[in-house]
């Protein structure tokens, strides 16, 4: 289910509307998925505090919208600019790409909680294949 | 395909003997408390006290009818493959269309009055459902993969309307709930 024309203007408008509470979105969606998957814990058991909230769920869920918000900005290429990040899930952090799935979803919820009314179902379903094709890129490498 | 040099990640083999356990867990569609016995003890799902009242909450709250129709045509746009079982709603050609198709509306009522005999019945979900999952698998013939693009519109309706008041417990007993219908509207089917 590729991209098409219109999703990729979508996506950037939606981010356009969204960019200052980008950070605030990647820590509640990280910290709601632990909650609510708890078995996406396993991969954070180094960490001291997994609550919402915790110092180290804010830094790690800016650090992965940061990632999200550049492909946003190299949408028109994304396996080029996931190349490097699908090595390191590839070879380093092996998160089961079922994974991806899981946290989307949670930054959907994240993103219809904070701007309702932009979060239109066109909004959703271009939002929804965005992060789509952004896993199946982060997962290029696996095998 | 490439692959690097053959070092384990942090826990090793403890931390994927973890993740098959854990996978096993899921496999086994547990919508309690995550326990892994199949055992003689009650199939019955444990509800706690906190997702009891926030179910009741949730749906004492809700507008059945607009959310029912806000989480209809949210499915049949973000996920247009499901368009095929209302092949005789008539236009659903985009996505105002969808929205304003007074049939999407009315059935929209029908699934969440549907969802309501879950509320009422939260400690016999699956007797009350009995008949519902038959009338979907041998009449309706519906994927049951459909119950959980619906269930996740669902959420995310609630979600946009709850704003900070779905909070991740919230979310949680949410998803469990629908978890626990969609398995029992699942369970007829063969």
């Amino acid at each position: 289910m590729s991209l098409t024309a219109k999703d990729m203007s979508v996506v950037k408008a939606l981010w356009g509307k969204i960019s200052s509470k980008v950070d605030e979105i990647g820590a509640e969606a990280l910290g709601r998925m632990l909650v609510v998957y708890p078995q996406t814990k396993t991969y954070f058991s180094h960490w001291a505090d997994l609550s919402p909230g915790s110092a180290q769920v804010k830094k790690h869920g800016k650090t992965i919208m940061g990632a999200v918000s550049d492909a946003v900005s190299k949408i028109d290429d994304l396996p080029s600019a996931l190349s490097q990040l699908s090595e390191l899930h590839a070879s380093k952090l092996r998160v089961d790409p079922a994974n991806f799935k899981i946290l989307a979803h949670n930054i959907i919820v994240v993103t219809a909680m904070l701007f309702p009314a932009d979060f239109t179902p066109e909004v959703h379903v271009s939002l929804d294949k965005f992060l789509q094709n952004l896993a199946w890129c982060l997962a290029e490498r696996y095998r | 395909m490439r692959r690097s040099s053959n070092q384990m990640g942090p826990g090793g083999v403890g931390l994927w003997v973890f993740k098959l356990q854990t996978g096993i867990l899921i496999l086994q569609g547990s919508s309690s408390s995550g326990h892994a016995e199949t055992s003689k003890v009650s199939n019955m799902v444990e509800w706690t006290e906190f997702e009891r009242a926030t179910i009741q909450d949730i749906f004492s709250k809700m507008d059945y009818e607009s959310v029912g129709h806000n989480a209809l045509t949210r499915c049949l746009v973000v996920y247009p493959w499901t368009q095929r079982y209302f092949g005789n709603f008539g236009n659903l050609y985009n996505a105002a269309a969808i929205m304003g198709n007074p049939l999407v509306a009315a059935h929209g009522t029908v699934v969440l009055h549907g969802l309501d005999k879950a509320v009422k019945n939260m400690d016999n979900i699956k007797a009350t459902y009995a008949e519902l999952s038959v009338l979907h698998s041998e009449k309706l013939h519906v994927d049951p993969d459909n119950f959980r693009l619906l269930a996740d519109c669902l959420t995310i309706v609630v979600a946009a309307r709850l704003g900070s008041g779905f909070t991740p417990d919230v979310q949680a007993a949410f998803q469990k709930f629908l978890a626990v219908v969609i398995s029992a509207l699942t369970k007829q089917y063969h």
